[in-house]
C-alpha cells in the first residue's frame, strides 16, 4: 500500500479544524500537524497547547483529545523524542498520574533497514526514551511495560521514505 | 562450451504434489570457467514404469547450482550408459565434457531401494570414485544430494553442501491477518516443512551444531521470547523470558551454550547462557546497543553488533569476557554478522550510500569486499562449506532469498510462489 503523508496529513487537518471525529488509531494531534509542516495554522496549535493545562480530564475514548494520538515518531536510527512528542507525553503522563490503576504498553517499532536484532534493540531504545519521560512527569513505572518489535511490525508496507516514517515509532496502548 | 553468464536457468519445477511453500531457485548470474560435466539419467528397475524421483536430474540441479559445474543438458547427451562397460570415452571427449556420472536405481522385492553411482574422468578415462547405498523410498533425494556432494567433492577438492538444510521464516497476509511461518527446508528448496506458525513476529532461527535443533524468537504472548526445538519431533521448551528483550540466539560450537541478547538490566546486552541448566553470565557492559552474537568457529570469541562508538559496528570479545576490539571500520553501519566456518571471513550487513547489503570482511587482510547489489539485503548465513553466503532481499516489493558465492561471481535466487521470504539460516553439516 503506497501512502500519501502529507495528503493523509491535510486530511486529517481538515477533519480536526472542522471538529469531526476521525477514527481509529491514525488520528494525528495538532502537534504533529506542525510537526510535519503541511500546515502552521496557529489556532490549531494553540488549540493544543491550551488543552495541556487540564490533562488529567482528558477520556482516552475523546477522538478530539490529545490522547487520541498515541503514537511517537522518531528520526532515522534515533530514539531521541522530539519536542512535540514531549508535548504529547506530557497529556498521557497526566492522565497516567490522574488514573494510576491504567496500564500502557510501549510498543517500540523501526524501519525495515538493517539487521532486524539491531532493530529490535532500537525500538526498544525508543521505547525506553518514552518510558523515562513519562517517568519524569510522574508516572509509575507499574504502569508502563515496554517491547519492542523491531522492522517486525510495520505500521506502512513499502520501501519508501513515506512508509519508513510511520515504521518508526512508539505506539501508546493502552 | 556455452556460458552460463546470465542463463536464467529455472532449475526446480514444482514436480511433485508435496511442494507447497517449496523455494524456487533461480540462477541469476553464472561463471564463466565451470568445469563441464554430463550426467546421464540413472537406470531404473523396479515394479513401476519410473523410478520415484529422478536422481540424476537432482544431481544435475545440485552441481549447476553451485556455480562450479555445467551440466550437458538432456538433449545433448549422445548415449545413456548406465553402468561402466557401456562408457565410450571417445565419444564424451567429442562433446566436451570433462566428467561422466552414471548409475542405476533398483527398486527392491521389500520396498527398499539401491541406488548405485558412477564417476568418471572422461579425459583419462577411468573411474574416480563410485558407491552403492540402500535407502528407503523418503530418502531417495537424500542419497541424490549426498551423491552430489561425493562428486563436488571429488572434482573441486572441496566439501559440498548439498545434503544439508536451511531454515527461514515465511509471511503470508498483511496487518491483523499476516501469518508467520518458520520452515526448515533441503538446501534445493524441497521438502519444505512447518516448525512453527504464528500470528505474532517469529524471528532469529539459529541451528544446533547437530543440525537437530533450531532457536528462536516467538512474540506468540506479545512479548520477546526464546525457545528451542527439535526440528524432528516438533516438541520444545522455552529457553528465555525475562522482562524486556530476549533475542539473537546463537549456539556455541559445542552446543553447550547459547549466546544470547537480554535486556533485563535495562540496557540490550549480551550473555552467555548454559544450554541444559539455564545459568547466566553476562558478557557485555556498556550504555549503549550490543546485539547480534555469533561465535567463533573455536568458541573462544564472540563477534556482535553494537553502536558504542555511535553507530552501528562488529566488535570481538573473548568469551570468557575482557575488552571488545572494534572489527570494522569502514561505513556507518555493519551489523549482523555471521562467521564463515573457518573462522577466516565474516559476512554482515554494510550500509553504503543509503543502500544496506551483503559484505564479507577478511580477517587476516583486512580487506572488506561488497558482494551484493540490493538496496536492503539482510541475514547473511555461510554454506556450511564456506562457498556460499545465503542471505534475504528485495525482488520489488516481495521478499526473497538468494545466495551468492564468497567470491561474488556466482548468484541466484531462492522466492515462493506467494508471499515472503526472510532470515534463511543455513545448517550445519550435524552429526
Amino acid at each position: 500500500m503506497k501512502f500519501n503523508l502529507s495528503r493523509v496529513m491535510m486530511v486529517l487537518l481538515v477533519a480536526v479544524m472542522a471538529g469531526c471525529s476521525s477514527t481509529g488509531d491514525k488520528q494525528v494531534d495538532s502537534a504533529s500537524i506542525e510537526d510535519k509542516g503541511t500546515s502552521a495554522d496557529g489556532s490549531v496549535v494553540s488549540s493544543g497547547a491550551a488543552g495541556s493545562s487540564s490533562f488529567g480530564d482528558y477520556s482516552l475514548d475523546d477522538p478530539n483529545s490529545p490522547l487520541a494520538q498515541r503514537v511517537i515518531y522518531f528520526e532515522y536510527d534515533s530514539a531521541e523524542i522530539t519536542m512535540d512528542g514531549q508535548d504529547l507525553l506530557v497529556h498521557h503522563a497526566g492522565f497516567l498520574v490522574a488514573n494510576p490503576t491504567v496500564h500502557m504498553t510501549l510498543e517500540g517499532h523501526t524501519d525495515e533497514r538493517g539487521s532486524r536484532e539491531y532493530n529490535i534493540a532500537l525500538g526498544d531504545r525508543r521505547a525506553l526514551s518514552v518510558q523515562r519521560v513519562l517517568e519524569l512527569n510522574g508516572v509509575a513505572p507499574e504502569q508502563m511495560t515496554v517491547v519492542s518489535y523491531g522492522e517486525e511490525k510495520p505500521a506502512a508496507e513499502g520501501n519508501s521514505e513515506a512508509a519508513w516514517r510511520l515504521n518508526r515509532r512508539v505506539e501508546l496502548l493502552y | 562450451m556455452s556460458k552460463l553468464y546470465r542463463l536464467a536457468l529455472l532449475i526446480l519445477l514444482l514436480a511433485s504434489g508435496t511442494a507447497r511453500a517449496a523455494l524456487t531457485i533461480e540462477i541469476t548470474q553464472g561463471v564463466e570457467g565451470a568445469l563441464p560435466i554430463a550426467v546421464v539419467p540413472f537406470g531404473w528397475s523396479g515394479a513401476t514404469a519410473t523410478a520415484p524421483e529422478n536422481i540424476a536430474a537432482i544431481i544435475t540441479a545440485d552441481l549447476n547450482r553451485s556455480g562450479r559445474f555445467e551440466s550437458l543438458p538432456d538433449h545433448d547427451l549422445i548415449a545413456h550408459p548406465v553402468e561402466g562397460a557401456q562408457v565410450q570415452f571417445k565419444n564424451w571427449r567429442m562433446v566436451n565434457v570433462d566428467d561422466l556420472v552414471i548409475g542405476k536405481v533398483t527398486g527392491n522385492a521389500d520396498g527398499t531401494f539401491t541406488v548405485q553411482f558412477e564417476l568418471y574422468d572422461v579425459i583419462r578415462g577411468k573411474q574416480l570414485t563410485g558407491s552403492s547405498f540402500p535407502t528407503s523410498r523418503e530418502d531417495l533425494r537424500r542419497v541424490a544430494h549426498h551423491i552430489s556432494d561425493l562428486v563436488y567433492e571429488q572434482l573441486t577438492g572441496e566439501p559440498g553442501a548439498f545434503n544439508t538444510q536451511i531454515a527461514y521464516v515465511t509471511t503470508s497476509g498483511t496487518g491483523k491477518n499476516k501469518s508467520y511461518t518458520l520452515l526448515v527446508a533441503d538446501s534445493d528448496g524441497y521438502n519444505p516443512q512447518t516448525i512453527l506458525t504464528s500470528n505474532q513476529p517469529l524471528m532469529s532461527p539459529s541451528w544446533s551444531p547437530d543440525a537437530r535443533q533450531i532457536a528462536y524468537v516467538s512474540f506468540e504472548k506479545k512479548l520477546a521470547e526464546i525457545y528451542i526445538q527439535e526440528v524432528a519431533t516438533g516438541s520444545r521448551r522455552k529457553l528465555a523470558a525475562f522482562k524486556g528483550i530476549n533475542g539473537a540466539p546463537a549456539w556455541s560450537p559445542n552446543g553447550g551454550q547459547l549466546a544470547l541478547t537480554l535486556s533485563r538490566d535495562g540496557n540490550p546486552e549480551i550473555y552467555i547462557m548454559d544450554a541444559s541448566s539455564g545459568a547466566l553470565r553476562r558478557l557485555t557492559s556498556s550504555s549503549a546497543i550490543d546485539t547480534e552474537p555469533a561465535w567463533t568457529p573455536d568458541g573462544r570469541s564472540i563477534i556482535f553488533t553494537s553502536d558504542r562508538g555511535g553507530s552501528a559496528q562488529l566488535y570481538r570479545v573473548p568469551v570468557g569476557g575482557g575488552r571488545a576490539e572494534r572489527l570494522t571500520f569502514e561505513g556507518k553501519y555493519n551489523a549482523g554478522a555471521d562467521i564463515s566456518p573457518d573462522g577466516r571471513k565474516i559476512a554482515m550487513v554494510h550500509a553504503t550510500n543509503g543502500n544496506y547489503r551483503i559484505a564479507v570482511l577478511d580477517l587476516e587482510s583486512g580487506l572488506m569486499r561488497v558482494l551484493t547489489d540490493g538496496p536492503l539485503d539482510e541475514s547473511p548465513s555461510f554454506s556450511p562449506n564456506g562457498s556460499m553466503i545465503i542471505y534475504a532481499t528485495r525482488a520489488g516489493n516481495r521478499e526473497v532469498l538468494s545466495a551468492v558465492s564468497v567470491d561474488g561471481r556466482f548468484r541466484q535466487r531462492l522466492s515462493l510462489q506467494a508471499g515472503n521470504v526472510r532470515e534463511p539460516v543455513w545448517s550445519p553439516y550435524g552429526k
